[in-house]
């Protein structure tokens, strides 16, 4: 049918041309030579990464920051849905979501801007705070050690008002003459939430579970390159993630075949992630897997 | 009914949780307000104030001296605007066409090649050939490299949205289709007058996703826009006025106000506000299409 032409040569040419370009994983890429003359190395690309000790950072932070953003998102999510379905004045409730939602609408340059706000070691409000209450500032900006919590606090700031109407839209499908015949019952609030609430949510979990797991080795570029900026190498032993890098390899040191080189490992990990994670559900139960 | 409802609804354990519902909820929704009256307040406060008490959500010493400097100059800022209109006007209206239409061509049951098709859409979500390959295509191949089409093109369409549509359309009985050959309709006819009058629900939440991606693009924009281009799109406009000293020093040489002088941290709480303010006001009413269409995909599964 011809209505879908537009969309396939659309993949074709924005999806599926850049895909054979990873053959530059394997040369030594020269701009002057140009893909096709540059010289064939094999895996050596993948042997200095190795070596260097990069990749395995690389792997660790993108996992870790995921398997992070997944577990505490999801929890964070799921909490604030099963307590706005308890809220009973309505402009409250109103009022609080739009509210929460809101920072999923603006970017990650402003998130970057209003990360520096608080965090800038002269002038930023959590030093002014530290100060006021006679404690030392801190050199947030050159210490490692803080940047997991920043990045993990800032993305639950800006995904969990979105994220949380997915999981309040599916307790609003469960019955209600479920949840009243328990109320008959005696049961209280608590005891609805945990023995028939959070049943009813599982089906979705794990569906949103399977889509993110299919990123886990895809990190979050906006989010990092705005919070932490590309070249802050003080930080990249807990802030460098496989994008960072790859986007450093092409725009600061113009070293095409290794940054292609990560982004095949990272594509075909991934792939071999969201297999295997599909098949595990599929096995558990059959109706929730994607594909 | 409504009394034995009230009477069991209110034992202790059920207040207890509805009450901590409130503060929680109360105290989440302050959270996520407090960063952005941060910005606001801060570009209200003079430069001196902020060097002494750093920033503050109350100006301690009120002044609109940024505003002033950023005004001065508007060129700039209403080219960036009128760059990002543009793109978010276009790339909406062709994106949300092409795909709705993919949305419902994919989902005919009479449609042989859905299922393959299906899967070389979605495929790309498990594999891609990564930025370093996109970069060239775009630059060397495609030589959209300074062309607002770089940033226009590859946010067209994306596999998700083309799902959701898919989804939606799903709902409408194929018997209507159906029915319209019959009576000689051709298959675009029915697209056009019968299946987008249909589905503008859906339509209205993909659309605001297309434009919410072109609004706030500066990925494609910062990657394939080189710094000598006069007008580029507002978030990379404000990206180089946060992290930039150039834009500073040539406000300076515009306004006649000596480089020491310039108030360089309310400036860029400013110019952020000028470039999100809009936006945000626009917000509360998009919003609600937001949430109704997001909750119409959950309940769909």
């Amino acid at each position: 049918m011809l209505m879908c032409v537009p969309a396939i040569l659309f993949f074709a040419v924005f999806a599926y041309l850049p895909m054979p370009g990873l053959y530059l994983a394997f040369i030594k890429y020269n701009y002057t030579d140009g893909i096709f003359k540059s010289p064939f190395i094999g895996f050596d690309n993948f042997r200095f990464l190795v070596m260097t000790g990069d990749l395995w950072r690389l792997t660790f932070n993108t996992i870790a920051y995921n398997v992070a953003f997944i577990v505490l998102g999801n929890f964070l999510q799921i909490f604030v849905a099963i307590m706005l379905n308890e809220l009973r004045k309505k402009w409250f409730k109103k009022l609080s979501q739009t509210i929460m939602f809101l920072p999923f609408f603006i970017s990650f340059v402003i998130i970057g801007l209003i990360a520096y706000n608080i965090l800038s070691f002269d002038y930023g409000l959590l030093n002014s705070i530290l100060k006021s209450l006679g404690a030392d500032p801190v050199k947030t900006y050159s210490n490692p050690h803080v940047w997991p919590l920043i990045i993990i606090i800032t993305f639950l700031w800006q995904s969990t008002g979105y994220g949380s109407i997915v999981y309040f839209a599916a307790i609003m499908g469960l019955d209600s003459e479920v949840v009243e015949a328990s109320e008959i019952d005696g049961a209280n609030a608590l005891q609805r939430i945990l023995y028939i609430v959070l049943p009813w949510l599982k089906p979705t979990f794990i569906i949103l579970l399977l889509f993110s797991l299919g990123g886990v080795l895809r990190g979050n570029f906006g989010l990092f390159y705005n919070l932490v900026g590309a070249n802050n190498t003080s930080l990249y032993a807990t802030t460098d993630i496989i994008e960072t890098y790859v986007f450093r390899s092409l725009m600061n040191n113009f070293n095409f075949s290794m940054g292609s080189a990560v982004s095949l490992y990272q594509s075909v990990f991934g792939f071999i992630v969201v297999i295997t994670a599909n098949w595990l559900v599929k096995k558990t139960s059959p109706d929730n897997s994607l594909f | 009914m409504e009394v034995v409802r009230k009477r069991i609804r209110s034992d202790a354990t059920s207040l207890a949780v509805r009450g901590f519902g409130y503060v929680f909820i109360g105290l989440f929704a302050i959270c996520c307000l407090v960063p952005f009256l941060l910005v606001l307040g801060t570009s209200f406060t003079s430069e001196g104030s902020i060097t002494k008490h750093g920033f503050n959500i109350w100006p301690r010493e009120f002044s609109t001296f940024a505003y002033k400097i950023v005004f001065e100059n508007p060129g700039l800022i209403v080219g960036s605007y009128m760059v990002t209109i543009l793109i978010t006007v276009v790339g909406t209206a062709a994106g949300l066409f092409l795909v709705a239409m993919t949305g419902y061509a994919l989902q005919r049951p009479d449609f042989a090649q859905r299922n393959g098709i299906s899967f070389f859409i979605y495929f790309t979500t498990l594999f891609s050939g990564g930025i370093v390959p996109f970069y060239l295509l775009i630059n060397q191949y495609l030589k959209l490299h300074d062309s607002y089409l770089a940033v226009l093109l590859p946010g067209l369409m994306s596999p998700f949205l083309i799902i959701m549509m898919k989804s939606f359309t799903k709902s409408i009985p194929h018997a209507i289709t159906e029915s319209a050959k019959i009576d000689g309709a051709g298959d675009f006819t029915i697209f056009l007058r019968l299946i987008l009058p249909m589905t503008t629900p859906a339509l209205a939440t993909i659309g605001l996703f297309i434009a919410l991606g072109y609004w706030n693009e500066w990925y494609n924009a910062m990657l394939f826009l080189s710094p000598d281009m006069k007008y580029r799109p507002l978030q990379l406009f404000l990206y180089n006025v946060i992290t930039s000293a150039d834009f500073i020093r040539n406000s300076s040489a515009a306004s006649n106000v000596p480089l020491r002088d310039m108030p360089l941290e309310s400036m860029k709480m400013a110019t952020a506000v000028v470039a999100t303010g809009p936006v945000i006001l626009f917000y509360p009413f998009v919003q609600r299409y937001f949430i109704q269409g997001i909750t119409v995909g959950a309940v769909k599964g």
